[in-house]
């Protein structure tokens, strides 16, 4: 009997602690709080929407959509001639991407394969630490590699080729995307599980016939989505392009003259001195909104392919 | 004449077997080949900035201002200017990537409002550095009147890192065994008791390791600082987090953009000094990584 009363006294003790006290308190504020917390990633996507769409709006309001979508020269430091058309900015993004996918995909897939089909646990071990220091190279490390080694050693080969063109930072952008690549196929790849391996092998197959038309094609929704998701990652590189490729937009598809991208021009305006309110200034928020759609509808399309076409094993 | 069918193709079998043998092997040579490629790209990186830095790298280089003479320029205002804006940086991600991984994992249901945030932070993570730089540059700078200091610059990177560690700790709280949670709810621990006490401590070292790799990459990251407007000149240090200042990639970019060459092998021993930095913080996340690797 008496020790019931003393539990009942540590009960109604702990009751009261829980009901009234700090923890239950505690324990109806601390969702809320971390709530608001997941709630700052929402916002800053629509912080930077927002940034982008008002922004952009204010340069229209200068600038007519017509003459950014359509025109075919992009001067707008001309003081007396400003022209505003997007083209040759995006023909800029467009050949560093083409170089750097030509670059990266045929080299990433490869080294991909090898790790997941061929290469021993041993050598595995070795090439991954490899892959993380190559994939945690600042962007400015590579575009000072572009610079003052691929541009003169492509000079040294190709002397036609301008001190700023599109093949060094293109291939630079795309050594940047490779670890990228790799990694991603290589988690395609080896979540193809091994019976399945096992039975191409078992009917015959040599280990490439059994990559090539068992594991690849198993393993290919994963693939093309890595390939989407570097490549959206070359359009959005900044500092290597910046650095190597010049400050000359150009609607031509030359490869061997100095160019512009979206990124580039971005930055370009960043570093001089067009004071806050002008043109140019509103200027980048259209860039960088166009930029931001491009690479949205990439990151879109990968999702979509890595969910569209997995095969569930 | 069956049989002798069945001959012919089998011969034709026998036949083709040594040329797919042979494919097999050039294709085996042709992966390994593009393996060592990028070792090779490694090495010849790394090689290549030393040989070009190491020269200029002295106890004068760490201590010296930026200065216009290559041989009394120094990266001391980027150093502190970058652990400034890591002071910024470290606490504000940290609380708002676990924060919100601790909300994912364990108090929000399974709902569309949920599926919306997951699916916000998996887009917000490939948007492009420099378009963080714009928000940057309208919310810190221009809306809230920060300037080009230490805090706009510090809030900006803290938002590009963000999704990084939200992913990385919300893997961490997953791979916290169920039995524990019950435990200690068998012991009559309240849900937050049972996070703060027995799920986060489990799980902080995967934690740990993914927020120092998202931290290394905020050390590096160049195009939001030359959105933000953050000057590569800076000849004095920073009192407050209100001070304009500059920081390693920054004064790397800009000794890179000039056409002497001396400044190209500043620029080459600045790099160091970022990759020295880089590589310490890196091998912290990987012993941390082995020391609590298979904990349960």
């Amino acid at each position: 009997m008496k020790t019931n009363d003393g539990q009942n006294q540590v009960q109604s003790l702990l009751e009261k602690k829980y009901q009234n006290g700090f923890l239950s308190r505690g324990e109806k504020v601390i969702p809320v709080l971390l709530f608001l917390m997941a709630a700052v990633s929402v916002v800053t996507t629509i912080g930077i929407v927002l940034t982008l769409i008002v922004e952009t709006f204010t340069f229209f309001k200068q600038i007519s959509i017509a003459e950014f979508l359509t025109k075919k020269d992009w001067y707008p430091f001309s003081k007396t001639d400003a022209s505003y058309g997007v083209l040759p900015l995006l023909v800029g993004t467009l050949k560093i991407t083409l170089i750097a996918s030509i670059t990266a995909v045929p080299i990433g897939l490869a080294v991909a394969i090898y790790l997941s089909e061929y290469a021993s646990e041993r050598v595995r071990k070795l090439m991954k630490p490899i892959l993380e220091v190559l994939a945690g190279v600042p962007t400015i490390v590579y575009g000072f590699f572009a610079l003052t080694f691929v541009t003169p050693l492509l000079r040294a080969i190709f002397p036609s080729l301008e001190m700023f063109n599109a093949v060094s930072p293109g291939i630079v952008v795309g050594m940047m995307i490779i670890p990228m690549i790799v990694s991603l196929s290589e988690d395609a790849l080896s979540s193809v599980p091994d019976s399945v391996r096992q039975g191409a092998l078992a009917l015959g197959a040599t280990k490439w016939e059994m990559t090539w038309r068992v594991a690849f094609p198993a393993a290919l929704s994963g693939i093309m989505a890595s390939i989407v998701l570097a490549i959206s990652r070359a359009i959005g590189e900044t500092m290597i392009v910046s650095i190597a490729g010049g400050s000359t937009p150009t609607a031509s598809l030359d490869l061997t003259t100095s160019l512009q991208t979206m990124t580039s021009y971005i930055v370009q305006v960043s570093t001089g001195d067009a004071g806050f309110g002008t043109t140019i200034y509103y200027s980048i928020y259209a860039v960088g909104f166009t930029l931001f759609l491009f690479t949205l509808a990439m990151n879109m399309l990968a999702q979509r392919i890595s969910r569209r076409f997995r095969e569930e094993y | 004449m069956e049989n002798v069918q069945k001959n012919i193709h089998t011969d034709e079998m026998i036949n083709k077997i040594p040329v797919r043998l042979l494919k097999n092997k050039i294709y085996k040579g042709l992966f390994l080949l593009a393996a060592l490629f990028t070792f090779i790209l490694l090495v010849v990186l790394l090689a290549r900035i030393f040989s070009q830095g190491a020269s200029h790298l002295s106890w004068d280089f760490l201590q010296n201002f930026a200065s216009r003479r290559p041989e009394q320029a120094g990266i001391k205002a980027a150093v502190i200017g970058t652990l400034w804006m890591m002071a910024v940086v470290v606490p504000v991600s940290l609380l708002l990537g676990v924060g919100t991984a601790v909300y994912l994992e364990e108090y929000a249901g399974k709902n569309r409002m949920t599926r919306f945030i997951q699916m916000n932070i998996s887009n917000l993570a490939g948007v492009p550095s420099v378009v963080f730089g714009l928000l940057g540059l309208t919310l810190f700078v221009r809306v809230l009147f920060l300037g080009n200091s230490i805090l706009a610059a510090g809030l900006t990177m803290s938002l590009l890192i963000l999704p990084v560690i939200i992913v990385a700790s919300q893997e961490a709280i997953r791979a916290v065994p169920k039995e524990l949670r019950e435990a200690a709810y068998g012991l009559g621990a309240t849900k937050w008791q049972m996070i703060l006490r027995v799920v986060l401590p489990s799980a902080i070292a995967g934690i740990l390791t993914g927020s120092i790799l998202a931290f290394s990459r905020a050390i590096g990251e160049t195009a939001p600082l030359v959105v933000i407007g953050i000057p590569a000149f800076v000849a004095f240090l920073p009192k407050s987090v209100f001070d304009s200042f500059t920081a390693l990639p920054m004064q790397i970019y800009n000794w890179t953009s000039r056409p002497q060459e001396e400044f190209h092998f500043l620029a080459a021993a600045g790099i160091i000094v970022l990759l020295v930095i880089l590589i310490l913080m890196n091998s912290v996340a990987v012993w941390i990584r082995n020391r609590y690797e298979n904990k349960y």
